[in-house]
């Protein structure tokens, strides 16, 4: 049987492919999806050869920069991305972990002063492994990460 | 005013973090972490302290408005920073214990940090969260001094005891140290490691294995090629190396395990007679306060060092009260108010 498109071909915009389906919910938070107002196509649970179930999102007429993309390496850390024009793949990108992370991890120390006051976190990459909290200095692994729940 | 600062060496940073900050003119003057500052900087502090030892009375600090901000009760760290203050001229406006501050009532530590810049040149905090201090350097419009935040950081207390081994040994650089006790939570012997890499040292660490150095200071060491040994025995023959015996207290809530408290809490202890062995220029110092890890005959020693060391504190303090207000060294050795 012939393979079907499930989800529908964009014209200008955005495509995130091949997301484990598990992180799915995870990037659509972090990119703020519920937010936006053109269309947004996600395709969750799809077959895949590589990881069993993946998941897609196509977002029309939207492109990200680069520090927005970046964060989704926090994440998932091999994705790569297609930009879209006039239907055809513009360009492939795949997104490399920041040397610094604003507002977007939370930190695991409970003493920390991210997690008693009302502002944003912020860390440092270590050798693109591990994150420090420049507030406290809390080393945490990228498999542990917390993302900050938004308000 | 906002600069933007890059750093030339990250090695200077503790974990090879790459910082590239926007820093404030108050940030910079403000001290948060030891490891913030450079061979330089830690020389200079220094011999601004050797001033304030020399002639601690002065009207420097005249008509500044210097505020304790104790989040957590320090009774010990706050007189100390109070009788620099005072004893430089300033005036000084705080409070000593957190019941009296509003923050049980529900304000941000921003809030106290924005008020209370209004009336104050200088803020001195401690505070129990960690990275209270950073937080606070960033928002406050006046220069904040770290008197501890929390587990984290507590850099007066390292530049103090910077000031005693230099004042002791005549230099920083290529000495033995040797930490004792509790280095799994000791926040001052971690701070040591932060501050002394820049001088060559060798380290032992001599500690029960439950409380033993944490192996990300064992790998910031191995990073900077800091040398360091690890025991668990504590005799006269071990210390025998030691240029500097930094002794911490083993405390029975640290230890998960009681049993193993019980069979180790004595092992710990100094006794007058393991320093049979020592160095003549070897020298014990304590953060104080002790409660029985160094044995009350070694108090008059001549290897005892202890309270010569919290005396220091005071110079050690006047000096970063002054560095964080913009004075320099050169203004201090040319100062005329001295009582
Ligand atoms: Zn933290």
């Amino acid at each position: 049987m012939k393979k079907q498109l499930l989800v529908a071909a964009i014209e200008n915009g955005t495509v995130i492919d091949h997301i484990p389906s598990e992180k799915l919910f995870a990037v659509v938070n972090l990119l703020h999806l519920d937010q936006m107002t053109s269309a947004v196509t996600i395709g969750y649970n799809l077959e895949s050869q590589e990881l069993g179930k993946k998941s897609i999102i196509k977002m029309a007429d939207k492109f990200f920069t680069d520090e927005e993309l970046n964060q989704l390496a926090v994440i998932c850390p091999n994705l790569t991305l297609c930009i879209i024009r006039d239907y055809e793949i513009a360009e492939k990108r795949t997104v490399t972990l920041p040397d610094e992370l604003r507002g977007i991890v939370r930190c695991t120390n409970p003493k920390c002063i991210t997690n008693n006051e009302p502002m944003h976190t912020h860390f440092h990459t270590i050798e693109g492994q591990r994150l420090r909290c420049h507030y406290c200095n809390t080393v945490i692994s990228l498999d542990d990460v917390r993302l900050v729940e938004k308000a | 005013m906002r600069a933007t600062i890059v750093y030339p060496s990250k090695k200077k940073y503790l974990w090879h973090a790459k910082i590239i900050m926007n820093l404030s003119d108050m940030e910079k003057r403000s001290l948060v972490t030891i490891a913030d500052h450079s061979r330089e900087k830690i020389e200079y502090l220094i011999q601004m302290a050797q001033e304030f030892e020399k002639h601690p009375n002065r009207h420097l600090l005249e008509g500044k408005v210097v505020a304790t901000l104790f989040f957590e009760p320090s009774t010990r760290t706050r007189l100390s920073f109070e009788t620099a203050a005072n004893r430089l001229g300033a005036r000084v406006i705080g409070f000593a214990d957190p019941k009296v501050t509003s923050g049980t009532k529900g304000e941000t530590l921003k809030d106290t940090i924005m008020m209370v810049s209004n009336y104050a040149d200088i803020i001195v905090m401690r505070h129990y969260l960690e990275g209270a201090a950073r937080y606070a350097s960033e928002i406050a419009p006046v220069p904040i001094v770290n008197a501890g935040d929390g587990a984290n950081q507590h850099p007066s207390q390292t530049m103090l005891d910077l000031y005693t081994i230099y004042q002791t040994q005549g230099t920083l650089d290529n000495l033995d140290i040797f930490l004792v006790g509790d280095l799994k939570y000791g926040r001052t012997v971690h701070s040591m490691l932060n501050a002394m890499y820049h001088f060559n040292p060798t380290f032992h660490f001599i500690a029960p294995e439950e409380l033993a150095m944490p192996e990300m200071y064992k790998q910031f060491c191995r990073q900077h090629g800091i040398r360091y040994v690890e025991h668990t025995d504590f005799n006269a023959d071990v210390i025998s190396g030691a240029d500097i015996l930094y002794m911490t207290r083993v405390q029975r809530e640290r230890f998960t395990d009681l049993m193993e408290y019980e069979r180790v809490k004595d092992r710990y202890l100094l006794k007058l007679d393991m320093l049979s062995k020592a160095r003549p220029n070897m020298k014990i110092l304590h953060p104080l306060p002790r409660v029985n890890e160094i044995e009350y005959s070694i108090d008059d020693n001549p290897h005892a060092y202890y309270f010569e060391q919290a005396r220091n504190g005071l110079y050690a303090r006047q000096a970063l009260l002054c560095d964080a207000l913009g004075i320099t060294l050169d203004e201090v050795r040319k100062d005329k108010s001295i009582i």
